[in-house]
């Protein structure tokens, strides 16, 4: 069962179970809710943003073990980036998953271990579904203080 | 364990007649195929037809002159014939379509959006596939009529009192599954169709997890329509078909035009073939009908009842051995005489890709997600469910893999 214990590295596991930066932001900067549509699986993303920095960052909502923690290890990687580092780590990871750049830890930091999933094309999704809700976080973010500042 | 007259399917020699069972793996990995609800596997008897009809006899269908092409046209109509008759429906009243969602597509627009009206209802139960709702959602946007859905009994069966209540003077429509695809709940669809007709609506019956696997008797039940699919009773994809009344489909319009639905084209206009052929512009899934043909020849040669009574033996062992599993709970009814062996379940807090994933690496093949039904998940209160589906060539031994992988699993994911 070597592929299982590829798929499932054990930081996975321990992210999933003790998930980081969960729940919801009382006032964010931008929130966003996204959905797989092919498992139904939900994600609620907020963050919190000064000076052009991500100070605070949450994710909620239900999935399976690989969302989970690639939702929990998001939000430690982008936890203080400036908004332009984080949208590059996130293309970064997206890369990753989609197996087209080779993982930089330094960029990704526990994130790494999601690496695996690549090689499963139904759950690259899962793994994506918080990420890609920060970039269009921050696309919302940027959308709001463009027009409303 | 009931006896019928005749002696019970013998599942391991069946398996022998699917290549893909005979079949190894490339890491040698068993396989455990419990996902026929989503698609069957297919028997050789099946693949040889269709390969037969493509080395022997392809040619279009209908139209040659020559010999070789009315020999595609014989086994094309045969496949419809076998259809017809394996659930007692006249063969010049079962249209083919490309599986059921096409099938329904088709009464949705050719019937629909033509005889739909502000305010008309069409009725259907929660527990329907997307593909019993979203036609209907895509015509009542288009005409003003609305969708209402008929509430579940906690035990996952319709609420029939609840249905009749629904069913009134602006109903014009009641479309039901026969059998869930998630929950395995067989519903009463004589009585439901005799509450629509009391009201003068028209029905469709889905009958696309009935008809793989137990007797049914399309003029029995009485509908307007019924639909199924091939892929889903141990024939290729890209075939299913709609059983109507011969009076409904002649007074219907075409769904599609193009070739072989006209009986005359002018520049002025044109004019409609007789039934089935007037709603099967084009040319059609040829090969794929030959194999639908034989896949019905194969669960003849079973026998339906036989099938039921293997499906019917294979549930309530599904259900037993899951019980076993700690923290596991089924969804839908428990009585094996109530439901088909496709049965959901949840266990604990793991997410069923995460269940779906372990089983695999045992070799078991099960489904995790929405299966299509996201109106059905938000019943149940969940996002998603795990579910195992049997067909004739599902083996004891299957069932206690499932049931082995899913303790294991449980402690892998230390829950």
């Amino acid at each position: 069962m070597g592929g299982l214990d590829d798929l499932y590295q054990q930081l996975i596991l321990d992210h999933y179970r003790n998930r980081r930066g969960r729940g919801r932001i009382e006032k964010p900067s931008a929130s966003v809710h996204e959905h797989n549509p092919v498992c139904g699986d939900e994600c609620f993303l907020d963050i919190r943003v000064e000076d052009n920095r991500i100070v605070e960052i949450r994710a909620d909502g239900d999935g399976c073990s690989i969302s989970q923690a690639a939702a929990s290890m998001l939000t430690e990687v982008v936890a203080d980036k400036d908004l332009n580092e984080a949208l590059e780590i996130v293309e970064h990871f997206r890369l990753m998953m989609h197996g087209g750049a080779e993982p930089d830890e330094d960029l990704l930091g526990d994130a790494i271990a999601l690496e695996g999933v690549a090689k499963y094309p139904v759950r690259v999704k899962c793994a994506l579904l918080s990420w890609l809700a920060l970039r269009d976080a921050i696309a919302s973010y940027r959308e709001i203080t463009a027009h409303g500042g | 364990m009931t006896t019928t007259g005749s002696p019970a399917l013998d599942a391991r020699a069946i398996r022998a007649e699917f290549p893909m069972f005979v079949a190894q793996r490339p890491d040698g990995r068993p396989v455990h195929y419990l996902d026929s609800a989503a698609t069957s596997q297919k028997p050789q008897v099946v693949l040889d037809a269709m390969n037969a009809y493509y080395c022997e006899t392809n040619a279009n269908v209908h139209r040659g002159v020559y010999e070789m092409a009315a020999e595609a046209t014989d086994r094309f109509e045969s496949g419809r014939t076998a259809a017809a008759r394996l659930i007692n429906h006249p063969r010049e009243a079962l249209v083919l379509t490309k599986n059921a969602t096409e099938a329904i597509n088709l009464v949705a627009w050719a019937w629909g959006v033509r005889e739909l009206r502000e305010g008309d209802e069409i009725v259907v139960t929660e527990m329907e596939h997307h593909s019993n709702i979203v036609p209907w959602q895509i015509v009542a946007a288009m005409t003003g009529a609305k969708v209402l859905f008929a509430p579940l009994t906690p035990q996952g069966e319709v609420e029939l009192d609840a249905l009749r209540a629904l069913i009134g003077p602006r109903t014009r429509m009641v479309a039901a599954v026969h059998v869930s695809n998630v929950l395995g709940t067989i519903n009463p669809v004589r009585e439901i169709v005799e509450m629509a007709h009391q009201a003068d609506a028209l029905t469709m019956i889905d009958a696309t997890q009935s008809v793989p696997h137990m007797p049914v008797d399309a003029t029995a039940i009485g509908s307007d329509f019924l639909v199924f699919t091939g892929h889903k009773m141990l024939g290729p994809t890209g075939i299913g078909a709609l059983a109507a009344t011969p009076e409904r489909l002649n007074a219907m319009e075409p769904f599609l035009g193009g070739g072989e639905m006209i009986s005359d084209v002018t520049t002025e206009g044109s004019t409609w073939a007789e039934i089935p052929w007037k709603f099967e512009a084009g040319t059609p899934p040829i090969a794929e009908a030959v194999g639908l043909g034989a896949a019905v020849e194969y669960l003849e040669a079973l026998g339906m009842d036989r099938v039921r009574e293997h499906e019917r033996a294979t549930a309530e062992m599904m259900i037993d051995a899951l019980g076993e599993v700690p923290g596991l709970t089924i969804l839908g009814p428990r009585d094996p005489d109530r439901r088909g062996a496709a049965v959901s379940f949840t266990l604990d807090a793991v997410h069923p890709h995460d269940i779906a994933q372990f089983l695999d690496s045992k070799g078991v093949c099960v489904r995790a997600g929405h299966h299509c039904a996201k109106p059905l998940m938000r019943v149940l209160g969940t996002q998603s469910t795990t579910r195992a589906s049997a067909h004739v060539y599902t083996t004891d031994e299957d069932i206690l893999a499932l049931r082995d992988a899913l303790i294991e699993c449980r402690t892998w994911f230390g829950v």
